[in-house]
């Protein structure tokens, strides 16, 4: 099964509030809140760390779920995040990368 | 969307967070408009490298919606640097404010390509003669409409800011006519305010209480007019508790000389980012807090009113009469005009009579608010 890599959006408007991200779509102004999951999805996705490694390293760390069963909600989750344009999704590494965000967001 | 934008408002207000603030780049501006609240001179404004590290600030306090205004902002050489600052790297949702006057095709489509969430322009009325009679400028109205349909012609959200005065009370159904007709948005604000400095001669351009009246029953602006102009219900326990504004709760206003107060309609000073940094102002000033302390049961008067529950009684503008607790006349006037009900501060000064028959609507519906209208 082929990676997914998943970046921020540079243009999307996006702050953290009390650990969740609000996300203001840059073409519709559509407003969304993601929940924390969602919340660590966003702020590790720099382009190049493949979607498994996020899930595997700061999901599963996080949360108590298996691998298989995070993974694919990460990558359904992250198909509807691009479908709103606020994250960009590719097989290979995202060139425009941006370095994760980590914890400081 | 609008549910959402209430909760993260009340999460915000919980945890003490600046959920947005109004930054004017320059008090500079290009027109004149009769009515305006600002002095022009350049006292010092910031430099680029001040309002990035401010920037900076206000993303780690939290920030999410950013106004930047002015003056005009358009006339700082950097402001397309600040913006991208703004946009790119702290990814703030931005909002500008502007006579547009200097936005050409090359500027529109700058801005589509940095991403703003609206663009309001001021325009007083669909005649030239009257607009540039109030901005000072000829051409002026012929230029911002033009640039007004650059920005739209690049998929912007533009906005059509129309300020009620004398001057054009008479044009604003045509203002929203022109502004249907390109496509854009349209907002009305009946509301003149005092210069920064306390000086309230601008006021003059007000409309006065008849053509407010007939703008309050214009079912095209208020929706349903009967209930818009209902006679408010009185104001329960829970209503006085009720916070009379966001300014200085989950959002301020910063000069282009960095004081922070606590809105742009609000002039005291509470800080300096110069001096201060921005999260100690917002946290620590004992200004800050004095404002945020107010519930509408401390104020003077107002508790007493027939409107306390749905007057949009501006504090900034009660401050600048001489009282941050007090009554703001101006949103006495509205009251009135909406409702025919005279407010307690109207009956204090004794300018108009006590109704004969004091009748109160049974609370059963809320009064839409008059947000409705800026």
């Amino acid at each position: 099964m082929s990676k997914l890599y998943i970046a921020r959006n540079p243009r999307a408007a996006a702050r953290s509030l009390d650990g969740e991200m609000m996300i203001m779509s840059s073409t519709d102004s559509t407003l969304f809140t993601l929940n924390k999951t969602a919340t660590i999805l966003w702020q590790w996705a720099d382009g190049s760390t493949p979607l498994d490694e996020i899930v595997e390293k700061r999901i599963c760390t996080e949360f108590e779920v298996a691998a298989t069963e995070a993974l694919a909600d990460a990558q359904a989750l992250a198909r509807e995040l691009a479908g709103c344009e606020i994250l960009e999704l590719s097989e290979t590494p995202i060139t425009t990368r941006q370095p994760p965000l980590g914890e400081k967001w | 969307m609008v549910s959402l934008l209430r909760e993260l408002n009340e999460k915000a207000l919980a945890l003490n967070i600046p959920l947005s603030v109004q930054l004017d780049l320059t008090y500079r501006c290009n027109e004149r408009c009769v009515h305006c609240y600002l002095e022009h001179d350049d006292r010092g404004e910031m430099t680029t490298a001040e309002i990035e590290h401010l920037l900076d600030e206000l993303a780690d306090a939290g920030v999410f919606v950013l106004s930047l205004s002015g003056g005009e902002i358009f006339l700082r050489k950097d402001f397309f640097e600040i913006l991208e600052y703004a946009r790119l790297k702290r990814q703030f949702c931005v909002k500008l404010k502007t006579n547009a006057i200097m936005i050409r095709e090359p500027e529109a489509a700058r801005l589509r390509e940095i991403g703003v969430e609206s663009i309001q322009i001021s325009i007083y009325s669909h005649r030239p003669e009257v607009h540039d009679g109030i901005t000072l400028v000829p051409g002026s109205l012929r230029r911002s409409l033009a640039a007004a349909r650059f920005l739209k012609s690049q998929g912007l959200r533009v906005i059509f800011a129309n300020v009620l005065m004398v001057q054009n009370v008479q044009d604003y159904s045509g203002m929203r006519a022109l502004a249907e007709e390109l496509g854009m948005e349209y907002t009305l604000d009946p509301t003149v305010t005092p210069m920064m400095d306390g000086d309230r001669s601008v006021l003059r351009w007000g409309i006065g209480h008849e053509a407010l009246r007939q703008v309050f029953r214009d079912q095209a602006l208020v929706g349903d007019g009967e209930e818009f102009c209902t006679i408010p219900a009185p104001g329960d326990e829970n209503s006085l508790l009720a916070l009379p504004c966001s300014a200085g709760h989950t959002a301020c206003y910063v000069s282009p000389y960095g004081d922070v107060f606590p809105c742009v309609q609000f002039p005291l000073p509470t800080g300096n980012v110069r001096k201060q940094k921005f999260i100690d102002i917002w946290r620590h000033s004992e200004k800050m807090n004095e404002v945020r302390s107010i519930r509408l049961k401390d104020l003077t008067t107002c508790t007493s009113c027939a409107h306390v529950g749905s007057c949009t009684r501006c504090p900034g503008l009660a401050y600048m009469e001489g009282n941050m607790r007090g009554p703001s006349s101006q949103d006495c006037e509205k009251s009135f005009a909406r409702s025919g009900v005279a407010s307690a501060n109207m009956l204090a000064q004794k300018r108009v009579a006590p109704n004969l028959v004091q009748i109160r609507a049974v609370p059963a519906s809320p009064p839409v608010a008059a947000g409705a209208l800026v």
